[in-house]
């Protein structure tokens, strides 16, 4: 199943680039290079499907584009649904022998919204389906296009537009994060991953891999955004090593249902992480304790299902 | 691409140059502009790898410099260079 895949090293990576330069992503966006890194390690044998969000309009303000990879820009709660039509289409063309045999990676791009609230359904057909494409979310935590309005993965205590800690309700966000890989996990799909640009080598590995897979694959990158984060624009790497670090985003893959830790150090505790961040600059000691015991409890249960 | 008008685009306004972004100078967002100690470098490239614009620029030594063109003056390299040899610098305006 993987026998084409690879592993990276620094020398091994190729200086092209599919996604160019001159997109209009904020200074030190971690979304653009989490894609920029995807590309790199998927080449140009690819069609691309983009739900609406960010990196499509950072990366395709008319007339310019920064894709030189066939590209389609889909609207948020269609994206798997295209990408799984791009797939039977090809597949049907070969087949005809209109286009010649060759092998197309068909990509859906889409951000956490497009993923966790409007394109569920259709990513949960497109995965039940069997497919034989790869989905990329680009997890930045709310809605940060349109402005940092809360999204279901925006993680509990974060201060959104649409979640504020006010005077009544200190907290910001009430509720915890929607664990999109396990709903992904549970479609009994051959391959998932979470993934970070902070640890390039390894996301890189894990998006050929997605491709490499024959049948749907899901990955899940926690891309850092300096602006709805409230962080300085060179922190965006840093913070998200430290997400891992503190297990407040384990880096974990599931092949055929089996768990695989990625980084399995002694986490940290989740204050450095949280204190770090203007959007978490309201949360008391005692909000702080109880974000420290969710994330431990879901970091064991993660392990138990690593080593079971 | 101000004269651009509905009628100069294809149909489903669909864009026929690849990269045409590349043209964009997104160097004119940068306030702070990095600078390079070529001595300390050990070219080991994470500055390289870290650029969200692909603004660093590879010469036939394998010295890793700055695309100013592009650069946005985001920092992220100074802050992940192993050896601190990249710093930022406010931009003068000439």
């Amino acid at each position: 199943m993987t026998q084409e895949f690879v592993k990276f090293g620094k020398r091994e990576i190729t200086t092209d680039e599919p996604f160019a330069s001159g997109h209009r992503g904020c200074i030190g966006c971690g979304e653009a290079l989490a894609v920029r890194l995807a590309m790199k390690a998927l080449g140009r044998d690819v069609a691309i499907a983009n739900a609406t969000g960010c990196i499509e309009i950072i990366s395709s303000p008319l007339p310019d584009t920064s894709w030189e990879v066939p590209w389609i820009h889909t609207l948020f709660e269609n994206t798997a649904a295209v990408a799984s039509g791009i797939e039977s289409g090809y597949k049907m063309l070969m087949k005809k022998g209109r286009i010649p045999q060759k092998h197309i990676d068909v990509i859906a791009i889409a951000g956490d919204g497009a993923t966790a609230d409007i394109g569920i359904q259709a990513l949960s057909g497109a995965l039940e389906r069997g497919h034989d494409f790869v989905y990329l979310c680009f997890d930045n935590e709310a809605y940060m296009n349109t402005g940092i309005q809360r999204s279901s993965s925006t993680p509990y205590g974060a201060s959104t537009t649409t979640a504020p800690a006010g005077k009544v309700i200190t907290v910001g966000q009430q509720t915890q994060k929607k664990n999109m890989p396990a709903i992904a996990v549970a479609h009994n799909i051959p391959y998932v991953a979470t993934a970070s640009p902070s640890y390039p080598f390894d996301l890189m590995e894990k998006v050929k891999k997605a491709a490499d897979v024959k049948g749907p694959a899901y990955v899940h990158i926690l891309s850092v955004c300096d602006t709805g984060w409230r962080i300085p624009t060179n922190m965006s790497v840093t913070i998200g090593r430290m997400a891992v670090q503190t297990g407040m985003f384990p880096l974990y893959e599931v092949e055929n249902g089996k768990y695989k830790l990625n980084v399995d150090k002694e986490l940290k505790p989740v204050e450095e992480y949280l204190k770090k961040q203007g959007r978490y600059r309201h949360l008391s000691d005692d909000e702080i304790q109880k974000i420290q015991e969710h994330v431990t409890q879901e970091y064991a249960k993660l392990k138990q299902l690593a080593t079971s | 691409m101000a004269d651009l008008t509905w009628k100069d685009m294809e149909i489903g306004n669909i864009i026929t140059t690849p990269g045409s972004a590349r043209a964009y100078r997104t160097g004119d967002w940068r306030s702070d502009k990095p600078i390079k100690d070529y001595e300390t470098c050990i070219k080991c490239g994470m500055c390289w790898l870290y650029c969200p614009e692909a603004a660093i620029t590879i010469d036939d030594d394998g010295m890793y410099g700055f695309d100013l063109f592009y650069c946005k003056g985001c920092g992220i390299c100074a802050e992940e260079c192993p050896k601190k040899c990249i710093t930022m610098i406010e931009e003068e305006e000439v």
